[in-house]
């Protein structure tokens, strides 16, 4: 069964704040659900599936249903990361599709930054009984040296550069001097990033995104449920999830599970990445931008490092417009999950709701793309492709 | 993480491995049915499935497949992947080495005498 016009993003909503020391996870959960709610149109009495990510507390959905005070008939946990958010607007397309709900919420939110998380650069705290804990915690293994492994290993095998990583960067914080809640809104400068200072070799501090309070909601609805809404009808043409993982200790770095998801989500939607008018790609690093949109198809494997130079990635100035809200490098990472945000800013450009100095004109096919967990070790992708109607 | 014998009651699938490092030993998880090596060490091979797993002592070289340096950390310190001859690559720390000597595809050999949490770790240095 397919998916492609089986389901509509009707609401959005990002939360404004960066830090939020005086509200509760809960709180803010309910915040931008409400929020969303209110974009769509619809009230949290419309809401008949709810479906949360890893940073939900509780267990799985419980507990937010519960403060909420939901009345659900479906719900659903699934947690790959950071991307979880993009897998569930396919799953939630996938339940509408087979009758199990009718208005899908998906919330995502917390408060890492008030609680002193800065969670990329110390080893992790993952549950001591994961079997691969043993092998990766004592070396030491956090968020950054995990994927700097990745960048490395793609600059030995295909000459990839410091500078051209850097031009990511550049052109999130071109879009995010547009966006007033953005955190970071200075406009830089590749010379700037790759003088930043080193954290683990060869991603620099500028190579990495920000960390932040906050959080986002979407509501996904049965397309004749989107059709009575007032607001523009966004529908979901194709999507697909994938794993990538060690396999026994036989893997290649230099891809990611993009490569397995993007095809199966081009393939459903019936469209190749040259029909893409604006990308939200993953920003964890600049590096997971370059690979992703090599596993997309945007490129050719290898060949992300000229494709990203030179301002190609800049809206009104390069072919390939991508995160045009500043993305996680320079506009916000709740909760260390950039999946949410990915679709947010898919779903303003489909609208034409972007800032009007980033705006793509035209823009009717758009995708969002993540990858959870780490790309150093295992991980989760998940493609959406989206189109206005 | 406290003593790593409080982690290893998760983990009886693996304790041999860690006794034998303490007695400067190397194993390395094989199949006796597909006879190909995996790492992490299982049980249950990850390539076959086959139940028929076994020790076999390790080379304890390789070459570095990737690393990265972490110059954050109070006294820097190096990650890596190394890709063992036995074929299976591990993730490790570079250690007894010159940090600025690390390159992609180096030589590398296992080097004895590193403890975290009191349990010899299987961490290598430049050839």
């Amino acid at each position: 069964m397919s998916i492609r016009g089986k389901a509509c993003i009707a609401g959005i909503y990002e939360h404004p704040l960066r830090k939020a020391p005086d509200k509760s996870v809960a709180q803010l959960h309910a915040e931008v659900a409400l929020g969303a709610l209110a974009d769509a149109g619809l009230t949290i009495d419309d809401v008949d599936g709810y479906f949360c990510g890893g940073d939900a507390p509780g267990t799985g959905p419980l507990s937010l249903i519960d403060y909420m005070n939901l009345n659900v008939r479906h719900a659903d946990s699934s947690n790959i990361g950071g991307a979880s958010y993009i897998l569930h607007v396919g799953h939630a397309a996938e339940a509408i599709a087979a009758g199990k709900c009718d208005v899908a919420l998906i919330t995502l939110a917390g408060r890492p930054r008030s609680e002193g998380l800065s969670k990329g650069i110390v080893p992790r705290t993952d549950n001591p009984v994961q079997p691969d804990f043993p092998w990766e915690s004592p070396m030491r293994m956090t968020t950054v040296n995990a994927y700097a492994m990745c960048a490395m290993r793609h600059m030995y095998e295909y000459g990839t550069t410091s500078e051209q990583l850097a031009w990511i960067k550049v052109a999130a914080s071109h879009h995010a001097q547009h966006n007033p809640n953005a955190m970071l809104r200075d406009v830089v400068t590749v010379e700037d990033v790759v003088n930043s200072p080193m954290i683990a070799d060869p991603l620099h501090r500028l190579d990495c995104c920000v960390v932040s309070d906050g959080g986002g909601a979407l509501v996904v609805v049965r397309p004749e449920i989107a059709k009575e809404l007032n607001r523009p009808k966004i529908m979901v043409r194709g999507g697909a999830e994938a794993v990538k993982h060690q396999s026994g200790g036989t893997f290649d770095l230099t891809w990611s599970a993009g490569a397995l998801s993007g095809p199966k989500a081009f393939e459903e939607a019936g469209i190749t990445p040259d029909d893409i008018k604006y990308v939200s790609v993953y920003d964890s690093f600049t590096y997971t931008v370059l690979t992703q949109l090599e596993d997309l198809g945007f490129c050719e494997k290898g060949k992300g490092g000229a494709f990203v130079s030179d301002g190609n990635l800049i809206s009104g100035v390069g072919k390939l417009p991508f995160n045009t809200d500043g993305g996680g490098l320079c506009n916000n990472h709740p909760v260390h999950r950039g999946g949410m945000t990915k679709v947010i800013e898919t779903v303003r450009q489909l609208r034409g709701e972007a800032h009007p100095a980033v705006q793509v004109p035209g823009c009717d096919l758009a995708l969002a793309h993540g990858t959870g967990g780490n790309l150093g070790t295992r991980h989760g992708a998940a493609t959406l492709i989206l189109e206005r109607q | 993480m406290a003593d790593f014998s409080d982690l290893m009651i998760h983990h009886p699938e693996t304790a041999e491995f860690w006794q034998a490092l303490e007695e400067g030993r190397f194993l390395i998880r094989f199949c006796a049915d597909c006879e190909k090596a995996h790492w992490y060490p299982r049980a249950i091979c990850p390539h076959c499935h086959s139940a028929h797993t076994e020790w076999r002592e390790g080379s304890g070289e390789g070459n570095i497949y990737s690393y990265s340096v972490m110059r954050r950390a109070e006294t820097p310190y190096t990650i890596a992947y190394v890709r063992l001859d036995e074929g299976p690559i591990l993730m490790t720390n570079i250690v007894d080495s010159d940090l600025e000597a690390i390159t992609v595809e180096h030589r590398v050999r296992l080097a004895w005498g590193h403890k975290v949490d009191g349990q010899t770790m299987p961490m290598f240095a430049l050839s």
